[in-house]
């Protein structure tokens, strides 16, 4: 008996994968062959999606990317023996991409049966929730403190302070928030995460729940990720019934329950106020802070609101310990970022390193350069609200404080690659458009600046307006972006203004203006 | 199809059950009525305005009745480098909507629906499209066209 993984990965669906897998299986009924077909996670190395492996005495053989027409071919020349074929990729923990990456949050990831308690007992799972449970909250905080883990989702607040305000408030009922509201353009990690490898996120959020006093947990999960929700209504029914979630956890008398909440498509809802007031199910306004969320947060009560990348870092750290995971990284920047290449990239995907790689390595060692084999052009960093990054920036370490010394956003770990073809101030104008389609409209600045900047972008772009007039519209758009940056309530008018001015500075001829020397 | 006394019902209860009330109309209705919006409120105890205000405010509830097929492209950055923005064009070219109009994005002959989508999570394999609850990945005109051909 072979066994056969084929990923269920939304982004090994998007290209045919449970074709491939119902062509694989029609035909070796046909050809008398037995496998066993597992529907795994991806392992994030997209271009080669979907990846077919097999089994083999000597580990799991790739091959790639694999068409439901190529089925025949790939049996014929012994597929199921691991046997070569101009698809294949040899060994898979052996292919550079995957080998050369520091894989501590992502380390199940692609490997195992999602859905599957013992796949994910067998690979680690449950050991930092083993050891939570031999622990008092204040320990539990402390190793997260210690091991200087930060928001993933983009603000890079450290995570133990605010288990440690949420611990320490007194309250008839405490919550543990997810935010899985992930919107920001090239980024996937924490779509993988709940697809691929959805105990560790529920592990994570009952480490929490267990650190903080925290007995209900909810994930908010956006409606564009319909398989998300899937998997994570079904991994959090297996958990109950297997006695990880509910109300004796484990048996150890404490009790936390989780809910998976769908969200509606707005993106703002990825501020962590504005996502309260969803799951309070009102529309998705933000809040003036304080008071903070640790404090009142949902229904006014102390809440934990985390990403989903974040809560599932902790397991590892509560069961190797929090100077494991510090040992990874550099200056504040602590631990591990599973960076996500896309765009116009040759080898787009998912690449998990210790924070100091630079961004030339990303998209050059691992990306490849770009898809179209053009030069690359431009790349974004840290969603729609980051800034353009310089290829003077190119060799910047990646981490937190280097990159704001810059007036850059790591944020999420999402790079996007555009080549020579883009038009940046078309990018521009892109940036200001969104922030007015997506706006709460709660502030001034972000629900009519968004607006007065697509206009002023557009008359800068206009020919007839070279010369003064484009001059003065630059000026304009300059101080609109200074009261956006200044005067917004969030990140969301907050930070358009980013990669408009890395646009405009960067890429001047674009805009119409004289390049610098 | 569930009543939506049944549906009100069975989320009155829910902490902030709003949201999972208004997903719960639309998955069985496939959009939602005005004409459910002054049960919803009494039910949930809130004013219609509330009720109205959530609905609009979010672009996955609609309160008009979309096409026989929905298509979503993405039209956010990571699609836009390798042509999610010429997609578009193509797609409300071919299907007779546009993304923008009066109608809601629907063709006239209420063959169609095309909404644009602000990402997928599909951004190694942009751009990226979804038609009806299927999504694929590393898109062109040409495979739109044949993929259209399949579900049509």
């Amino acid at each position: 008996m072979v066994t056969v993984y084929i990923p269920q990965d939304s982004a090994a669906l998007a290209v045919g994968a449970d074709a491939v897998a119902a062509e694989l299986a029609a035909q070796c009924k046909t050809r008398g062959l037995t496998v066993t077909i597992v529907r795994n996670g991806s392992r994030g190395l997209l271009w080669l999606e979907t990846l077919v492996e097999v089994a083999t005495e000597k580990g799991r053989v790739a091959y790639g990317p694999v068409e439901a027409s190529d089925v025949t071919g790939l049996l014929d020349a012994g597929l199921l023996q691991g046997n070569a074929h101009p698809l294949c990729h040899g060994l898979t923990d052996s292919i550079p991409y995957l080998a050369k990456q520091q894989r501590l949050t992502f380390a199940r990831m692609g490997v195992t049966d999602p859905l599957s308690l013992d796949d994910y007992a067998a690979y680690g799972g449950w050991a930092g929730l083993k050891r939570a449970l031999t622990l008092d909250s204040a320990a539990i905080v402390a190793d997260v403190l210690d091991s200087g883990l930060r928001g993933r989702g983009g603000a890079a607040f450290p995570a133990g302070i605010k288990w440690r305000t949420v611990a320490a408030a007194q309250a008839s009922q405490k919550y543990v928030v997810c935010n899985a509201d992930e919107g920001d353009s090239g980024t996937f990690s924490d779509r993988m995460t709940m697809e691929g490898d959805p105990y560790m996120l529920i592990e994570g959020m009952t480490i929490a729940g267990i650190a903080t006093g925290a007995t209900q947990g909810y994930i908010y999960i956006r409606s564009e990720y319909p398989h998300a929700i899937t998997t994570m209504n079904a991994a959090i029914a297996k958990a109950v019934a297997a006695g990880f979630l509910g109300t004796n956890v484990l048996g150890s008398g404490k009790a936390f329950s989780l809910t998976v909440r769908k969200a509606a498509g707005s993106y703002v809802c990825g501020e962590e106020t504005a996502m309260l007031e969803s799951l309070e199910g009102k529309r998705g306004i933000v809040r003036a802070k304080p008071p903070l969320p640790a404090i009142e947060g949902l229904f006014g009560k102390p809440t934990v609101i985390n990403n989903v990348i974040t809560f599932a870092s902790t397991p590892i750290i509560l069961a190797k310990g929090a100077a494991f995971y510090k040992d990874f990284g550099m200056g504040r920047s602590r631990g591990t970022l599973p960076f996500q290449i896309a765009g116009n990239i040759k080898q787009g995907g998912l690449v998990e390193l210790a924070f100091g790689v630079t961004l030339r390595q990303l998209m050059v060692d691992y990306g490849g350069g770009t898809r179209s084999g053009r030069p690359i052009k431009a790349v974004q960093v840290g969603g729609p609200l980051g800034a353009y990054v310089p290829e003077s920036a190119w060799d910047t370490p990646l981490d937190y404080e280097a990159y704001a010394a810059l007036g850059l956003v790591v944020g999420h770990g999402g790079i996007v690659v555009h080549d020579d073809t883009a038009n940046m101030a078309s990018l521009a104008r892109y940036a200001m458009e969104f922030c007015a389609i997506e706006s709460c409209g709660k502030c001034t600045p972000c629900r009519i600046g968004s607006t007065r900047g697509v206009e002023v972008i557009d008359r800068i772009t206009l020919p007839a307006n070279a010369g003064k007039v484009r001059e003065q519209q630059i000026s304009l758009l300059k101080d609109l972006c200074d009261t956006m940056v200044n005067g917004s309530l969030c990140a969301m008018g907050g930070m358009t203004p980013y990669p408009v001015l890395s646009a405009l500075e960067h890429y001047p001829q674009d805009f119409g203006l004289v390049a610098k020397v | 199809m569930t009543d939506i006394q049944t549906l009100i019902a069975a989320h009155r209860d829910i902490p902030g059950g709003l949201m999972p009330l208004l997903h719960a109309v639309q998955d069985a209705y496939g959009y939602i009525p005005a004409d459910a919006v002054p049960a919803i409120a009494k039910g949930m105890n809130l004013s219609r305005a509330e009720v109205h205000g959530v609905i609009t405010y979010y672009s996955h509830f609609h309160d008009h009745p979309l096409g026989k097929q929905v298509v979503q492209v993405c039209m956010a950055e990571a699609c836009k480098a390798c042509g999610g923005d010429e997609l578009m064009k193509h797609a409300e070219k071919t299907l007779g909507c546009a993304k923008d109009d009066a109608n809601h994005g629907t063709s006239a002959n209420g063959a169609y629906t095309l909404h644009p989508v602000y990402c997928l999570g599909l951004c190694a394999q942009s751009p990226a499209i979804q038609i009806n609850d299927a999504l694929h990945a590393r898109m062109s005109p040409t495979k739109f066209d044949s993929l259209l051909k399949k579900v049509a």
